[in-house]
Parts: C-alpha cells; sequence; structure tokens
C-alpha cells in the first residue's frame, strides 16, 4: 500500500514538475474563502449547478452514441434506446431529470441572489453572466425538448417558435430562422439539434467560466443585512472544507436523480405527425408553463394592440429589467436598498407560481369533439368562444390567418 | 490504578486502526459509487445484438436472362454485399462480396474473368478459390438456384 502511494505519488510529481498546473491553481483555491452566517445555504446552489451541467455534458454525450437527428430516424432511434440499448433509460430518464433539476436549481439559484442582493457592485459581470446562463438553460430546456421528436414536443414547438413571430418586423424572420422554414419540420430538428448539442453547450461553458472567475476575484458576497448586523461567524476555507460539503449535495442529487430515473423513467409518447391534430391538454415543459398561461388569459385585443404581442412585449420587458437590476435597485446615500425591489422579486415569485398552479390545475377539455360550451366555462376569458387548448397551444393566431 | 495503564495504551493503540477502519470503508464505498456509474455506462456502449435477422435466402430483382455472359453484380445478402458472376461459359455463381483479406467489397474484373478486390489487389477465381495477391481464405460461395427466370441465392 505504502509503495503503491509513493509510486503514485512519484507520477504525480513528474507531472507536477513539467506543468506546474498544481501551483497555478491551490494557491487560487486556498485564497478563497466562504463566509459563514444565517444564509450561507444559498452558496451550494452554485456549485450544484456546475455539477449538474457537467452530468447533462455527460448523460448527453453517452445519448449521442445512439441518437439520429432526422424527422425520419430520431422517434425510433430513441425507441430503440429505451427499449433495446442496456440501460438506455436509465441514461435518458437521468438526461431529462437532470434538465429539469437543473432549471428549478437555476431559479433558485437567482431567486436567492435577487432576495440577498448578491448582485451589488462590483459584482454586476457576475449577474449578466448569471442572467445570460439562465436563458442559455431555457434554451437548452426547449430544444432538448424538440429532439425526441414525438407528439408533445412537436406541438409545443410549433407554439414555442410561433411566439417570437408575433412581434413586427423581427418576429416573422426570427421564426423562419428558428425553424429553418416556414414550419416546424425535420429542418426544425436539425436546427435545435445543432444548437441544443454544440452552440448552446459551448455558449454555456464560456459564460459559466467567467462566471465562475468573477466569483473567484470579488468572492462570496455578504447579504447586507449580515453585513449590518455584523452576525457573520467568519469564514471556512472554500478548499477542502467548503468542497467537501459540495460532494456531499452532488452525491444526494445523484441519489434523487437515480431514483427518479428508476421510479419515473422519461416517457416517449406517439411519434409526430405534422398532419395529426394537436391533442388535447397539451402542455410546455412546467418552467415556461408560467408564461404560456399568461398569454392565455390575455384577452385578443388591447388598446388596438394584439393581445398576444402585449403579453410578448410584457415578458420582454420583464426580461430587460431582470437584466438591469444592478443598476436599477441603486442604494440612497446610508447605503440602504429600497424595500420596493424585494417586494417586487417576492410579487414575481408568487406570479410565476400561481400561474403554474393554475396552468396544471385547469380543465382541459378531453377532446376535441366535447361540446364548445364545456370549453368556453374552463377558460372564461377566451372571449370568442375558441377553446381553452387552443389559445394555449397558440393556434389561435394561426386560426386567425388562415 | 494498574489496571488503567493497559487500557489506555490500548485506547492508543486502536485509535490508528479506527481511522485506517474509516478510511478503508470511505475508499470501499467510493471504488463501490464509480462502479455503480461506471457498470451502466460501459453496458450502455457496447451495442445491443443487430436487430436485422441473418438471412439464408434472397430473391434477387433480375431476371436470369438478362445477365450477360462474363459480367458480375453485387447484391443485397442480408446486410453484406454478396456478388453474382455469370461466367464465360454461362453458368450462374453467387459468393459473398467481402474480401477475406480486410473485408472491402470485390468486383467482377471483365478484362481477366476473374474477381478482384480494388484495395489490395486481391485476386479470385470463378469458384472464389484464391487466384492471387493477400487474401488468406477463398469467398464465401452461396448456392444459386433458378425458379424460373427468378434467381434465388441461398446460404448453403
Amino acid at each position: 500500500m505504502h509503495r503503491l502511494r509513493a509510486a503514485v505519488g512519484k507520477v504525480l510529481d513528474w507531472f507536477e514538475d513539467r506543468t506546474g498546473f498544481m501551483g497555478l491553481v491551490m494557491p487560487l483555491a486556498r485564497k478563497k474563502q466562504v463566509p459563514v452566517h444565517k444564509h450561507s445555504i444559498w452558496y451550494y446552489l452554485g456549485g450544484m449547478l456546475v455539477f449538474l451541467f457537467m452530468l447533462q455534458v455527460a448523460t448527453g454525450i453517452l445519448l449521442l452514441f445512439y441518437y439520429r437527428p432526422s424527422a425520419e430516424g430520431a422517434f425510433e432511434s430513441v425507441q430503440f434506446l429505451m427499449a433495446q440499448v442496456r440501460f438506455g433509460w436509465l441514461i435518458r430518464s437521468i438526461h431529462s431529470w437532470g434538465a429539469n433539476l437543473m432549471i428549478f436549481v437555476v431559479f433558485l439559484h437567482m431567486f436567492s441572489v435577487l432576495l440577498l442582493r448578491a448582485y451589488r457592485a462590483p459584482r454586476e459581470l457576475t449577474w449578466l453572466s448569471g442572467v445570460a446562463l439562465f436563458a442559455t438553460c431555457l434554451g437548452l430546456g426547449f430544444t432538448g425538448y424538440l429532439l425526441p421528436w414525438n407528439e408533445l414536443a412537436y406541438f409545443a414547438t410549433q407554439v414555442g417558435t410561433e411566439i417570437p413571430g408575433v412581434v413586427p418586423v423581427v418576429g416573422p424572420v426570427i421564426r423562419t430562422m428558428l425553424r429553418g422554414g416556414d414550419e416546424v419540420t425535420g429542418a426544425t430538428l436539425t436546427r435545435f439539434y445543432a444548437l441544443h448539442v454544440s452552440v448552446l453547450p459551448a455558449i454555456a461553458f464560456l459564460l459559466i467560466s467567467f462566471h465562475v472567475v468573477m466569483v473567484q476575484k470579488h468572492g462570496m458576497s455578504v447579504p447586507p443585512s449580515v453585513e449590518r448586523q455584523g452576525s457573520s461567524r467568519g469564514s471556512i476555507p472554500f478548499f477542502p472544507n467548503f468542497l467537501l460539503r459540495d460532494f456531499v449535495g452532488w452525491l444526494c442529487a445523484i441519489m434523487v436523480l437515480a431514483s427518479m430515473a428508476a421510479f419515473f423513467p422519461a416517457h416517449l409518447g406517439e411519434k409526430a405527425d405534422p398532419f395529426a391534430p394537436a391533442p388535447a391538454g397539451i402542455k410546455p415543459e412546467w418552467y415556461f408553463m408560467f408564461m404560456f398561461q399568461s398569454l392565455k388569459y390575455l384577452p385578443a385585443e388591447i388598446l388596438g394592440i394584439e393581445g398576444e404581442l402585449v403579453g410578448v412585449l410584457g415578458f420582454g420587458l420583464l426580461g430587460l429589467v431582470l437584466l438591469l437590476v444592478p443598476f436599477l435597485d441603486r442604494p440612497d446615500d446610508q447605503g440602504r436598498h429600497r424595500k420596493v425591489w424585494t417586494w417586487g422579486v417576492y410579487g414575481t415569485l408568487a406570479f410565476i407560481l400561481f400561474l403554474t398552479y393554475l396552468g396544471y390545475t385547469e380543465e382541459v377539455p378531453s377532446s376535441q369533439d366535447e361540446p364548445p360550451a364545456e370549453a368556453v366555462s374552463a377558460a372564461p376569458v377566451s372571449i370568442d368562444g375558441r377553446s381553452a387548448a387552443f389559445r394555449a397551444l397558440g393556434l389561435a393566431i394561426e386560426e386567425a390567418d388562415s | 490504578m494498574s489496571h488503567d495503564a493497559p487500557a489506555r495504551e490500548n485506547a492508543a493503540a486502536t485509535e490508528p486502526n479506527r481511522r485506517r477502519f474509516v478510511d478503508r470503508l470511505l475508499g470501499v464505498t467510493t471504488f463501490g459509487m464509480f462502479g455503480a456509474i461506471l457498470h451502466p455506462v460501459l453496458r450502455y456502449l457496447y451495442p445491443p445484438p443487430a436487430s436485422e435477422a441473418s438471412v439464408n435466402t434472397v430473391t434477387l430483382p433480375v431476371r436470369a436472362s438478362d445477365i450477360p455472359a462474363n459480367s458480375g453484380t453485387i447484391f443485397k445478402f442480408g446486410d453484406r454485399p454478396g456478388i453474382l458472376v455469370r461466367t464465360p461459359g454461362g453458368d450462374l455463381r453467387a459468393f459473398s462480396a467481402r474480401c477475406t483479406h480486410l473485408n472491402c467489397t470485390v468486383q467482377y474484373r471483365e478484362d481477366i474473368s476473374q474477381i478482384w478486390c480494388a484495395c489490395h489487389n486481391g485476386l479470385f477465381d470463378l469458384n472464389g478459390g484464391i487466384a492471387g495477391g493477400p487474401p488468406p481464405a477463398p469467398l464465401e460461395s452461396f448456392v444459386v438456384r433458378l425458379r424460373g427466370e427468378e434467381v434465388v441465392v441461398t446460404r448453403s
């Protein structure tokens, strides 16, 4: 045992003599301290996201071994993966649940940073890169959802790519760029595949690197409340104390994902058929639910402007405010921040939770040939009698066009 | 008092043992965990058996009378290529088109009336036997039967 350890040590020394890598990294790791106070728990979310990203990359690469990105082959290749390939169901389910968990943790991370005001100067660039990462994660979720080429994914993409199309002038161009044509076809699948496996992961990797370097440079932000009360209980070294605690969290994440994959494996559903009617009760991924649900409640026209356009512009504005938070929320002369921002964050959170709840509890007609009266009662705001399912799908827009 | 001294000595002696035990436990658990991750990944990477059942008989999409003498064509025999040759004498013969050297697909050379592999210049005669070049074994030959105008090739 001792001899083995000595031999390994010698090999490592040989590499270190030539690369000097540890001499470069270790002082950085040692320099880093993590403050200890009552909000310290939120510091674990960033590391958790790095881990989940690595897990998504690893399982994603494994999926590439069997996946065929074409309208003819995609569904069949995933079916083959789920039914024939040993542990294929496990790899795909972990990728699918991992994506959901990652976006959930992204939300937690973002809201914790918002509420603890960790975006304060000089951390504006960390915040900006974080919002960009949030958008990248949503993009990864949206593009990945289509890849199995099943019915649900097909119609979700149909609607999702229709939404930016309502914006005047640039909207239709964006829609055509996203779809690779006027309709969602095999060309869309190839595009989404390229975005999902190369463009977006590359962007995410660069942004994560920048984000982490910024966190290293500025250190962990201590919340203003803790700073004021001086209630910080000192700090612990990042390496190895904090990192080992990180590992425990990662182990828990693996455990959760493995259990979810085993007990609730990812579905595949029916193969997409562009000429079949959209099935009733079709829903977007949960993290887009609040937006879809909001669009559903908007009347067809607001002050002479198309309802969808108002909704899309509204969410665009919300995104812009989110991006600019560090520049808008300036402290006063005594260094105090205005409470209105905190209430705004809680309000947004409540809005998202409430509309998501509505999206999942609202009754949707189970098939399209049910009497329209019921459809109207299910969606009281769809004034012109279009069924809730159709409004949800954004198909109403096409219906009006044709 | 005299009884305590060896007890304390004992405690001091077990302390490193306990630590070593915990260390080993951690090591074994870590190995176990990586094993539990690596096992499904390796099994996943090994492809499942091909779904296409091995073919024993194919009916070729050509009419026997359309095949000129001193010619050869490649046909699909399951997921592998085969070669159908009409000899200058008028016989129909079929072989696996996989060269026994390094798996290239062979072709019929009308100028020398032999089966030729372009990759490393391997030559086979019209019975599938080695006629020159590096191939270590003759081509696998199939049985050709005529059902009226239909050409039926069977693995012998």
